[in-house]
């Protein structure tokens, strides 16, 4: 009896462990797939683009109907836009996402807008475009410039922002707030001293997903701030300037050349990949900096 | 004999939504004595700590009826600014909770915002840890961040910060629970010197705390203020059984 029990036992854990070991091919699995997903995207990228790069493609204006020369003034726009859209999007989501988590009452209403702005999210970017067009271009009268591009993707990235800074600022712990306002220190102060700070390095981490999104769309600034060509810099934020992404769309489907600019399109996509990547890295080492004496 | 009342309570009911959690409170508080509130969990003791500097105001949907006095001033008067109660009301808090700053910072934090004289801000915060006998032991590292001292060290940072403050009153919520019996000693031996300038409230579980430290004790059981009254008389002989019985450890 007793050895019967035994093999039972015995027979259990080795169909647990199995089945444990199961489970974990296939988790592991599935990271690979997404992994070789990415690294192939990258790789081809790089393979196809880096023949297009040179000093004179990053530094100079296109040429010839866009079918020679250098993408500066797209590479320009791009960071333009961006900036723009982070000086729009981060001070209005983070004082939101303030207001959300901190001030109001918790209740239905409130419960309303958050459910809104998560929709928000996930309307498509051309809806956020037309809107720009609409509003920003047409009504403001701003017209297609780098203040309209800017807005209208500082309104797509918001919900992106909204979210992250949210999720942030119910991470720091509720003792600080009680502590800071135990000792008689306003509820505004215990916010802007003690729970920000905190909250910053996390809040940077969502945001840099919103930056990303912001330089690499292409619908929401076609309306609104892109032009089809200029070789000419802008002056001032009511300017029209190239942009990478449209760029990039303008050269595979609308050129004049379809065919033998795929080297540049693919230069154009790495260098896109590249200014993403590199406005992420000033976010995490900022990110960085500040983490360092905020540690709990 | 009044004039030695700090605190006084008058018929306090409050409620969490719909629930009561006190009920009729009346009783005073005097002056530079401790007082430790006891009783078992969910008793109310901890709600009525947080009544007396309107902490309980960070929860949605409480509501309090009667009279809070301090100093003879209603504190749930429509005019009061529940920020100066704080001022002169300090609380210590069950866990340990210094702020991801220095040390030095920790203290002079309440202090530089809320415009006290802050001419002399280093000697406010030598002052507030000798007070808190912490200086000996981080005078040197005042620099550092306050995250690394050990529980009973940042506890005994927590009364500095407090006391930087120059509070008339500090509340205590079972602040040595968290610790060990060393600390907790070191923090007992302080809470008796501290009573000399200040008023002292502090909630326990600890019943050997309580009758250790405490000048008065009341016993809370459901909401109500069972026994109130000399902490030699509560643990020798009290007036109610059900006193007797959750000192005994017969419930509770």
């Amino acid at each position: 009896m007793e050895d019967v029990m035994k093999s039972f036992k015995n027979n259990s854990m080795k169909w647990r462990y199995f089945k444990q070991s199961l489970f974990f091919g296939a988790v592991r699995l599935s990271t690979l797939i997404i992994a070789l997903a990415l690294g192939g995207i990258l790789f081809y990228i790089i393979v196809n683009g880096i023949g297009a790069i040179s000093w004179d493609f990053i530094t100079k204006p296109p040429t010839d109907s866009m079918t020679k020369g250098g993408i500066m003034p797209a590479i320009l726009g791009t960071i333009y836009l961006t900036i723009g859209a982070i000086a729009i999007g981060l001070p209005l989501g983070i004082a939101s996402a303030i207001y959300l988590t901190e001030y109001a009452k918790q209740g239905r209403g409130i419960r309303l807008i958050k459910v809104g702005i998560n929709c928000l999210a996930g309307v498509p970017s051309v809806v956020f475009g037309l809107f720009g067009l609409g509003f920003f271009v047409i009504f403001m009268k701003f017209g297609s410039s780098i203040l309209s591009g800017s807005l209208t993707l500082g309104f797509l990235i918001l919900p992106t922002i909204i979210g992250a800074a949210e999720e942030a600022l119910k991470a720091v712990p509720q003792t600080f707030r009680e502590a800071s306002l135990s000792l008689g220190v306003s509820k505004w102060q215990t916010i802007y001293r003690i729970v920000l700070p905190n909250a910053l390095p996390g809040i940077l981490t969502g945001s840099i997903l919103g930056i990303g999104r912001a330089a690499g769309e292409t619908a929401p600034i076609m309306f609104t701030a892109a032009a089809y060509f200029t070789a000419k810099l802008p002056g001032s934020i009511f300017d029209e300037v190239m942009a990478l992404p449209y760029h990039i769309y303008v050269l595979a489907t609308a050129g004049t050349n379809i065919e033998t600019t795929r080297p540049i399109q693919f230069g154009t996509v790495l260098v896109l990949v590249a200014v993403v990547l590199s406005i992420d890295l000033i976010a995490i080492i900022i990110r960085g900096y500040m983490r360092k004496n905020k540690r709990w | 004999m009044d004039s030695n009342n700090i605190i006084k309570l008058n018929k306090v009911n409050f409620y969490y939504g719909q629930s009561r959690a006190l009920t009729d409170i009346t009783m005073n508080f005097r002056k530079n004595k401790v007082s430790a509130l006891i009783g078992p969990s969910g008793c109310g003791k901890s709600t009525l700590l947080r009544l007396l500097n309107r902490m309980n105001d960070l929860i949605d949907g409480t509501r309090v009826e009667g009279e809070i006095l301090f100093e003879d001033k209603n504190i749930y008067a429509k005019n009061v600014d529940p920020v100066e109660i704080r001022r002169k009301v300090g609380m210590v808090f069950q866990k340990p909770n210094p702020f991801p700053k220095t040390i030095y910072n920790n203290i002079s934090y309440g202090p530089k915002l809320t415009s006290m004289s802050t001419d002399d801000l280093d000697a406010l915060v030598e002052q507030s840890l000798k007070q808190a006998v912490l200086w000996d032991e981080v005078k040197d590292i005042l620099n550092k961040s306050a995250m690394n001292l050990s529980g009973g060290q940042q506890q005994r940072l927590c009364i500095a910060r407090a006391l930087a403050m120059k509070p008339d009153i500090l509340l205590m919520d079972e602040p040595t629970s968290a610790l060990d019996p060393i600390s907790t000693a070191k923090i007992e031996e302080l809470i008796e010197e501290l009573k000399k300038n200040y008023t002292i409230i502090i909630v326990t579980h600890n019943m050997q705390q309580a009758a250790r430290i405490s000048d008065e004790t009341a016993f809370f059981y459901l909401g109500n203020l069972v026994e109130y009254n000399k902490t030699e008389k509560i643990f020798t002989n009290p007036d109610v059984k059900q006193t007797e019985d959750y000192i005994t450890g017969r419930f509770g």
